[in-house]
């Protein structure tokens, strides 16, 4: 009789799976993602490599001594513990983060760009007390430009219509101010003091808020040449709300990873971060398979670092609120051994 | 990005598989990619490079410890156990590491630049 091996689902709900399923479900995962994104399946030294790391029930595992990666963290200036200065001190000073990064708590360029004197103020403070590198955070967010939150027609409600050509117009009308939000927010940080800025949860609105990141950074680069720029994706394929869109002569519906990552680099960026989705009915040794055949290419081909995005519910971690550690750990352990990522 | 949508989880990629921050030299490693968009191995070595340790070291608290102290790169404060009045922290760390890694800090500039003003600005 096999033994009983506990592990988790992609809800974060505990399970027992035999050695037999778990290898069974690595392979189904592989399989699942090859087909697909059109990616060649992971090798079978490297499925041996994770049924090791899954067929443990030990409650922690991780990478060999000399195998470490910068770990990079958005959103951790969070207010939590006294004011958003002491959170990027704790996160510095205890969890020891690789960088630092400053949010507002709307976390999306638009409403950023309404308080960003008072955000300069803090991030100016913030430099004098912290010695990682420090930047400022935030999404590019196109649904806030639309009606009613903000003045372009809403393409949600005119593509059901059938108003394709208008719903068209409306997001490349949101694409310019979008990126005109962003490079202004990234301007005024930088006479605060931020070392990077990042672009998070791109394209989270399809192909048209991933076309407003691309150019943001773009212009970003233009004006300043020494500054860091992150951009992290929203999840593993570019939807196409719009369809037609293009940058660089490079049609962005439908992009998975390695793709992405190439116009994030030819745009400016200096670190790209994919996002795989986790599907929550699945085990994380399914998940984590299927992450790491996707984001394979973009790690193999990359020009710049790449930092996988492994918070809840992406990258192999559970999708649940409080991912569990035995989840997260073999999540992170296996995207750096696969993948030889720059970080996560 | 990367190990964020925190809610509890930077400790297990912490222990699992990360540089360590300031009690190592991972905030320098990042420094690179940031700035420079060095991918990990290239940055790890010339972080090493710039510091004269191994790249194995980079990770180890143990080795860094002391090199931070000598170079003034900043660290764990520990109530002034392990970073004293007499190292420099937070903005005086960044002046030493902009001139030990041979790269622009935003932030330094910007502190020089308000800090050596000698005469009345045109308002």
């Amino acid at each position: 009789m096999e033994a009983r091996i506990r592990t988790r689902m992609g809800d974060g709900a505990l399970v027992e799976m035999t050695p037999s399923e778990i290898r069974a479900d690595l392979e189904a995962g592989t399989q699942a993602a090859a087909k697909r994104c059109k990616a060649p399946e992971l090798a079978s030294a490297e499925l041996d490599h994770l049924a090791e790391i899954f067929c443990s029930n030990s409650r922690f595992t991780g990478v060999d001594i000399g195998d470490e990666v910068v770990l990079s963290y958005d959103g951790c200036g969070s207010h939590d513990l006294g004011t958003r200065i002491n959170d990027l001190q704790y996160y510095e000073q205890y969890l020891c983060a690789d960088s630092l990064e400053l949010y507002h708590h709307d976390y999306s360029y638009k409403p950023a760009k309404a308080v960003t004197a008072f955000e300069q103020v803090v991030m100016r403070q913030a430099q004098f007390v912290t010695t990682a590198p420090l930047g400022y955070g935030a999404m590019p967010d196109l649904g806030l430009y639309t009606v009613p939150d903000g003045p372009v027609p809403n393409w949600s409600e005119l593509l059901p219509l059938g108003k394709i050509a208008e719903s068209r117009a409306a997001q490349e009308e949101a694409v310019e101010l979008a990126a005109a939000d962003i490079v202004f927010v990234a301007d005024e940080m930088v006479e605060a003091g931020i070392e990077f800025i990042d672009l998070d949860t791109a394209g989270a609105a399809g192909d048209a808020d991933f076309l407003a990141a691309l150019r943001a950074i773009e212009r970003i680069r233009a004006r300043h040449p020494d500054l860091g720029i992150q951009i992290g994706m929203a999840g593993e394929f570019v939807l196409g709300m719009h369809g037609e869109l293009e940058y660089e002569g490079v049609r962005l519906a439908g992009l998975w990873p390695l793709d992405q990552m190439r116009l994030a680099a030819r745009a400016g960026a200096t670190i790209f971060g994919p996002a795989i989705n986790v599907n929550t009915g699945r085990s994380i040794a399914w998940n984590v398979a299927r992450t790491l055949t996707i984001a394979k290419p973009c790690c193999d081909a990359a020009t710049i670092p790449v930092h996988l995005n492994g918070g809840m519910g992406v990258g192999g971690v559970p999708m649940h609120v409080v991912p569990a550690g035995d989840a997260t750990c073999r999540a992170s352990r296996a995207a750096v051994d696969i993948l030889r990522l720059d970080g996560l | 990005m990367g190990a964020g949508d925190v809610y509890g989880q930077a400790v297990s990629h912490g222990v699992a598989s990360g540089m360590g921050g300031i009690r190592t030299a991972g905030d320098l490693v990042a420094r690179m990619q940031i700035t420079r968009g060095m991918r990990l191995t290239e940055a790890k070595e010339y972080v090493a490079g710039r510091l004269g340790v191994s790249t194995l070291d980079l990770s180890d608290p143990t080795v860094m410890l002391d090199v931070r102290k000598e170079y003034g790169l900043g660290g764990i404060l520990e109530s002034g156990e392990i970073t004293d009045v007499g190292d420099p922290l937070g903005i005086e760390a960044k002046f030493n590491i902009a001139a030990v890694l041979d790269v622009p800090v935003n932030c330094v500039t910007r502190f020089r630049d308000m800090a050596s003003r000698r005469r009345p600005v045109e308002i």
